[in-house]
């Protein structure tokens, strides 16, 4: 038996994933904008294709028209892109897919991320074990040379 | 004249030749004879530079006596384009713009056998890897990119004309900027090989190229900036990057020369990351060369003209010469770079710097690795794919937000060991700023338009939106709070007022504060980047009185004119924009039309005050009705990123400053009255 204060927490989350759904679900020329710029122009101007603006551009405009065709025509993103990729290749769209070799175009940043900072972190903390440690000596026993080094060696250190 | 440029161009290679290998000669020589040599390879390299700046003056007074009978000029110019962009010529194409490489490591190369006498060891031996670099270019530059072939068959009345996307101010000014730090790299490459092959004693190297590395990194960011602008007012898309090939190759070598001049800090202080850091200005040096291959060897894609050539098996080989060079170098006297000191800490000056040195080599590979993964893809799977803004974005933006987090803390952690109090002293009031910030930015209502009411909720690019703002934020507070601190201390002292304080302090050590100041320009930039996902577009056929609305503008059709000059005809629109009903200002948006090209190209108009851009261009006409079609942007925030540059540059200036001279220090010298412990103990935050 759920406890009243259960329940409330599971109404506020039912309520706050409704909320979150809806605003996700967005209208059609919201959704065609977002589409449009996961997709590239053909012309070959290498262009996003909502912000192709190249004059004269024989492409853009009809793309522009399939895309909003095909959201209005109550087809899903996924399908939306596939029908590109059937008509215009693989290089229509603007970024890799997440399946296939594509993948690792998205994983390998992230895999270096990690190595990077774990090797990071290893290498401090390596290098903190094989720290020498000072011998403890008596307060008078410096040379004044040997002053005048640790004092360079403060300034230098400390931009002072 | 084109016989008299190719034979100047033949001369600079016998000298750079003669200035390379008998200056190698004299460096492996220990005889009196050496010194002599050394003297004459160092006088072929001046010599050098003057045949080179005869080139390049030819080439550039054949473009305005349009003399077509060189095919570069044919192809570049013609008789009515405007006088600067005549003289922009010499780099508006693949042959130019390797001479104007060539030009400018000459010039590089002139000062620094000037200054010779610094320490005459080491300048020889940079002298000599400036000369086997000028080699290089000089022979691309006589044998397969030729500045001065003529062209085939009868002479032509008039030129080609320029790419019409060239003809803006800035492309008068960005490619040198741009290539003054490409080149510049190789001066500290040059020093960091020589002392390395000499086995260099001390870092005095690292000091004779540190103002060297700044100004070319100075530079580098100055092109970069220089670049995005043009792409912005001239492009007419309404954005300013787009990780083009072209535009990735300038940030690889700008991240790893960030990268470098941070960690050659730790060298400098502590005597740590030698070989990291020669390592560093080798690759910062192989990525400007690499970037100079990718964009012309026609590898990948680039909307930038000269992306196809054939120059690229000559990039390969150089390439391979450095990289199989540096190694060889590296193994042989890597002895000699053994560390001083270990890190003691993980929450000290040397974590943050090796974190963001990580970071800016992530950022580095990613780049890379999104601009070649659709040659990867197409080995690997058959067939092309793209890797374009939306990949970027995704993936960097997030390394990016690490290194704006860095760029916060890290100046404020002390050499060594932070303490846990100093951590809380430096942080706690500049944190407790950076999340008002992110309250604000969320509690104002969206009605205020702009970045004003983000719901990072409802989309991951807004998150990343409020997370860069907070965290520029941070940035700026604990500057402001380090600038604040140390200005308090130098008014106690000396009784001045605070503002003066701190103008003192920052004159005491120009090097630290000038790089605070790069780093309020750099959070100043993120601010001006995360607007980018709220940017809104509409777009519309205008008659007369027509009116576009967009955020709280509203465009006005006013009239429609056309203008025509010896160069281009344009057609203008005149749009008068309101803000709550009140006219604030108005803008001309143009579509030229060139005529010796035959290419359109939009000029945008655009109203910026410091909240947004009103960005509107002329897309053209409907061929159906006739019509004009207009098409508006309003992007959040854009001009933050043009002051940031402003800033950063300003700071990378007074970095470049000399210090002002310390206050007279007493100093005890009696080992006994001392009391003087060896300094285990860290230093203070901020220190």
């Amino acid at each position: 038996m759920l406890t009243f204060r259960q329940k409330k927490i599971r109404l506020l989350g039912a309520l706050l994933i409704g909320v979150l759904l809806l605003m996700g679900a967005g209208d059609s020329t919201s959704r065609v904008e977002k589409l449009g710029h996961q997709l590239m122009c053909v012309c070959s101007c290498s262009q996003i294709l909502m912000e192709c603006n190249h004059v004269g551009c024989t492409y853009s405009d009809t793309m522009r028209k399939e895309l909003t065709a095909g959201v209005d025509g109550g087809k899903s993103d996924s399908e939306v892109l596939a029908m590109f990729v059937e008509k215009y290749g693989t290089t229509v769209l603007a970024a890799p897919t997440h399946s296939g070799f594509d993948r690792v175009a998205w994983l390998l940043p992230f895999i270096a991320l990690v190595g990077g900072i774990g090797g990071v972190a290893l290498v401090v903390r390596t290098w903190h074990k094989r720290r020498v440690p000072v011998a403890a000596t008596a307060g008078s026993g410096f040379s004044s040379t040997d002053l005048s080094r640790l004092r360079e060696q403060a300034r230098k250190e400390t931009d002072l | 004249m084109s016989q008299i440029g190719s034979f100047v161009l033949l001369l600079a290679l016998a000298l750079s030749g003669y200035s390379f290998l008998f200056g190698a000669v004299a460096l492996f020589r220990r005889d009196s004879l050496s010194a002599v040599i050394t003297e004459t390879a160092r006088r072929a390299g001046i010599a050098s530079f003057v045949a080179v700046l005869i080139a390049a003056a030819i080439l550039v007074t054949a473009a305005f006596q349009n003399d077509f009978s060189i095919a570069y000029i044919y192809h570049h110019s013609n008789i009515d384009l405007p006088a600067p962009y005549k003289f922009a010529t010499l780099w508006s194409g693949q042959e130019g713009s390797l001479l104007f490489w060539s030009l400018l490591l000459a010039g590089y190369g002139f000062v620094l056998r000037l200054r010779h006498k610094t320490d005459e060891r080491l300048f020889a031996h940079a002298s000599v890897i400036m000369a086997a670099v000028q080699v290089f270019f000089l022979l691309l530059l006589n044998f397969a990119a030729r500045p001065f072939a003529t062209t085939p068959g009868e002479l032509p009345l008039d030129g080609a004309g320029l790419n019409p996307l060239l003809q803006y101010p800035e492309m008068v000014i960005h490619p040198p900027m741009l290539y003054l730090g490409y080149v510049g790299f190789t001066v500290p490459f040059a020093f960091a090989l020589g002392a390395l092959i000499m086995k260099y004693p001390g870092d005095k190297w690292i000091h004779i190229t540190r103002r060297w590395t700044m100004v070319t990194w100075g530079l580098l960011s100055c092109g970069i900036a220089l670049g995005a602008h043009w792409a912005y007012y001239v492009l007419g898309w309404g954005g300013y990057w787009g990780w083009d090939p072209v535009e990735v190759a300038s940030l690889l070598p700008w991240l790893t020369g960030t990268a470098f001049l941070h960690s050659v800090m730790m060298q400098e202080k502590r005597g740590m990351l030698k070989v990291w850091n020669i390592w560093l200005i080798f690759i910062t040096f192989g990525l400007c060369i690499f970037g100079t291959f990718l964009t012309r060897s026609g590898v990948v894609n680039s909307v930038h003209a000269f992306a196809q050539s054939s120059i690229g098996d000559w990039f390969v080989a150089f390439l391979a010469i450095i990289a199989a060079t540096c190694i060889f170098f590296y193994v042989y006297n890597r002895s000699h770079l053994r560390t001083e000191h270990h890190l003691e800490s993980l929450v000290s000056r040397e974590s943050s710097f090796l974190f963001n040195n990580v970071l800016f080599l992530l950022i580095c590979f990613v780049a890379l690795w999104g601009t070649l993964f659709p040659v990867l893809s197409e080995w690997i799977q058959g067939h092309k794919i793209t890797v374009g803004p939306p990949f970027f974005n995704s993936v960097t933006v997030p390394f990016a937000l690490l290194l704006l987090f860095l760029t916060a803390v890290g100046p404020l952690l002390a050499w060594r060991k932070t303490s846990l109090g100093s951590l809380k002293r430096n942080f706690l009031w500049p944190t407790v700023g950076a999340i008002a910030v992110g309250i604000f930015l969320v509690a104002t209502p969206p009605s205020w338009g702009s970045v004003f009411g983000m719901r990072p909720w409802t989309d991951v690019s807004y998150f990343y939106s409020l997370i860069a703002a907070m965290l520029a934020a941070l940035v700026i507070f604990t500057v402001a709070a380090e600038f604040l601190r140390g200005g308090r201390v130098i008014a106690g002292h000396t009784g001045r007022g605070l503002l003066p304080s701190m103008m003192l302090l920052g004159h005491r050590n120009t090097r630290r504060y000038g790089g605070y100041v790069v780093h309020i320009g750099m959070a100043l930039i993120f601010i001006g980047v995360l607007g980018t996902p709220l940017n809104r577009t509409a777009e519309k056929e205008m008659g007369f009185g027509d009116k576009i609305d967009i955020g709280p503008y509203s465009l006005v059709s006013r009239s429609f004119t056309q203008d025509e000059t010896a160069n281009y005809s344009s057609s203008i629109a005149i749009l008068d924009v309101y803000r709550g009903g009140k006219l604030i200002t108005t803008l001309y948006p143009e579509s030229r039309f060139f005529t010796a090209t035959q290419q359109p190209q939009h000029m945008p108009s655009v109203y910026s005050p410091l909240r947004e851009d009103l960005y509107v261009v002329f897309e053209g006409q409907n061929q159906d009705t006739g019509r004009p079609i207009i098409k508006a942007h309003l992007n959040p925030l854009v001009s933050w990123l043009w002051i940031g540059v402003l800033v950063m540059l300003f700071g990378t200036a007074l970095a470049l400053f000399p210090n002002a001279p310390a206050p007279v220090r007493a100093v005890v010298t009696t080992p006994a009255a001392a009391g003087f412990h060896a300094p285990t103990a860290p230093v203070g935050a901020g220190d």
